[in-house]
């Protein structure tokens, strides 16, 4: 049975339970695939690490956990340092480049980085939808729910008044990912 | 007319199972990782006239729905260990004085406040023996948020139907995850009401039994006075320390389950036909034991699973029957060996019990079971 794995990491407060949520929602109401939605993270509400990880299968999903990650998106120096030991081989790492320096050494997948907090900053104009912007290349770059649906799943899950900026930060993630990983 | 779908948390479908039940009170203190119920049912409740109240702590919580239900009102409270054992007293006023409720406890890290974020399945015990006395108890141990939904109605049900507090269980990683969910159609469940009384006032007693081992229990405020206590009591609802009344009623008490296990035991039976290994599990747990078993098999070893969906009353016949045919149970839990003593229990020596014990608030995972069941010879 097909078991795409994606992890959202980073620390909290900076949207990766919401960008997990919007990914799972994409491929399991949007997409008609299965999909579950987990997460772990401190008893901090800002600060200290987090998680989300998502599944998508074509069939029922049992266990709800990652076991080989095929797509990880890391948002902190410690979250990369922490996360990428069950990357499976051939899998995909996108980091932000203004905080993980670090890149590891080990280990056989692909690695795309770009500003993902700088480019919602000063692309899209709020630093707040840089989780939307992260969301927007693991879209790109997993290939588990068309552009369209994540999209949809995207703005059913942002107050009305902040649609357009989303879209936007959806867009520009998306397409800066693309660009990224034809590089 | 296609159903209606949405991708929601175990918290949150609990919530709405609870308003699919006809939940129309609500008293509880927040709590991690148990406080998205109370989120929701603070925004739903009043919409359809029903009462949210966020009381001053846990125990007060526990009081206020036990007061509600004797007005008539079909209660919900939600917990998570700290508070949990906060009610115990009141939980064991519920039993005696048969004042139906649902308690929904999620099970995170323990004892005290232990790790509040983490999952844990260390509040079974706590469910049937919490609470001092002899005492009935129903938990009920859900694996998905869909069975979230459906098991919080289940709860209701069986509350109403044996007139006595029942325990919706979810370990946190069930609480907190999200999955899709298709709500049912009003009328595709079946709604139990509560039995009320077909005597007039001047004639009712809350504890008949000549109405059964469950008795009609009348709303405070329709017109029916009735007295209400903790002690052990007679028919009438009054104290009593006569030898006789107390020994029946406490059997009475204790029957209303005892008698009606097949009623109220669910299980889910996995590749258990030709197995040699059984895996039980509850919980998210079952998720990753599903999981084992699937590779086992392809591996080409016999394993099975029995999954646990009422943990009280323990599945106790069941295991039964299946100790005396297989080589080995595996129990796999988020504690240090509850759910296996009672399969120890069970098995009474016809098959070994092999425990994988976690309590560092990571999920036990499906490598580790599927080890586990390689031991079994």
């Amino acid at each position: 049975m097909s078991r795409y794995e994606l992890r959202f990491s980073g620390s909290g407060g900076q949207g990766l339970i919401t960008a997990g949520i919007i990914m799972a929602k994409a491929a399991s109401i949007y997409e008609g695939k299965q999909a579950v939605q987990s997460q772990s993270y401190g008893p901090e509400a800002r600060g200290g690490s987090s998680k989300s990880e998502v599944i998508i299968s074509d069939g029922p999903i049992d266990y709800p956990k990652a076991t080989a990650v095929d797509a990880l998106l890391a948002m902190t120096q410690e979250a990369c340092d922490k996360y990428t030991h069950d990357l499976k081989e051939g899998g995909i790492l996108l980091v932000d480049s203004d905080l993980v320096k670090k890149l590891p050494t080990e280990g056989n997948f692909r690695i795309i980085s770009f500003p993902i907090i700088n480019t919602a900053k000063n692309d899209v104009g709020r630093e707040i939808v840089a989780n939307i912007v992260a969301l927007g290349a693991m879209v790109a770059l997993s290939g588990q729910v068309s552009r369209e649906n994540a999209e949809k799943a995207v703005l059913s899950s942002v107050p009305e008044a902040f649609i357009e900026l989303n879209r936007k930060a959806f867009s520009i993630g998306y397409e800066k990912a693309l660009a990224a990983s034809a590089q | 007319m296609s159903k209606k779908v949405a991708f929601l948390q175990g918290n949150e479908a609990a919530a709405h199972g609870a308003l699919y039940a006809g939940c129309d009170f609500f008293a509880g203190y927040p709590i991690t990782p148990s406080t998205e119920v109370s989120e929701v049912l603070s925004a739903e409740l009043p919409k359809t006239g029903g009462k949210f109240l966020q009381m001053e702590d846990e125990i007060a919580a526990m009081a206020a729905i036990l007061g509600a239900s004797l007005a008539g009102a079909k209660v919900l409270t939600s917990t998570s260990g700290p508070g949990l054992s906060l009610k115990q007293e009141l939980i064991g006023y519920g039993c005696i004085a048969e004042i139906p409720c649902v308690v929904y406890n999620v099970m995170r890290g323990g004892p005290s406040t232990g790790m509040p974020t983490g999952p844990s399945q260390s509040d079974v015990m706590c469910a049937k023996w919490g609470t001092h006395g002899d005492h009935p108890a129903i938990c009920l141990v859900p694996a998905s948020v869909q069975e979230t939904y459906e098991e919080v109605i289940r709860a209701f049900n069986l509350s109403e139907k044996y007139r006595t507090p029942v325990m919706v269980m979810p370990d946190e990683i069930v609480a907190h995850m999200r999955e899709r969910i298709v709500f049912p159609e009003p009328g595709e469940i079946e709604v139990v009401p509560r039995k009320s009384p077909t005597v007039p006032p001047e004639k009712y007693k809350p504890y008949d039994t000549s109405f059964g081992d469950v008795p009609p229990l009348a709303a405070f405020g329709s017109g029916y006075k009735f007295h209400v206590t903790g002690l052990n009591k007679m028919q009438d609802g009054f104290p009593t320390t006569k030898a006789e009344i107390v020994q029946a009623e406490e059997e009475r008490q204790v029957r209303k389950v005892d008698a009606n296990i097949d009623d109220i035991v669910t299980f889910e039976e996995y590749l258990l036909d030709d197995a040699d290994v059984v895996v039980v599990a509850y919980g998210s747990t079952s998720r990753s034991a599903r999981f084992a078993v699937n590779i086992a098999r392809e591996q080409g070893i016999k394993a099975g699973m029995f999954r646990i969906k009422t943990f009280w009353p323990f599945p106790d016949k069941q295991i039964k029957a299946l100790a005396g045919k297989v080589k080995g149970i595996v129990i796999p839990e988020m504690n240090l060996g509850m759910c296996s003593l009672e399969l120890e229990r069970c098995a009474q020596g016809k098959t070994p019990v092999l425990g994988i014990f976690r309590v560092d608030g990571e999920p036990i995972n499906p490598d580790q079971i599927l080890e586990k069941i390689k031991e079994v010879k």
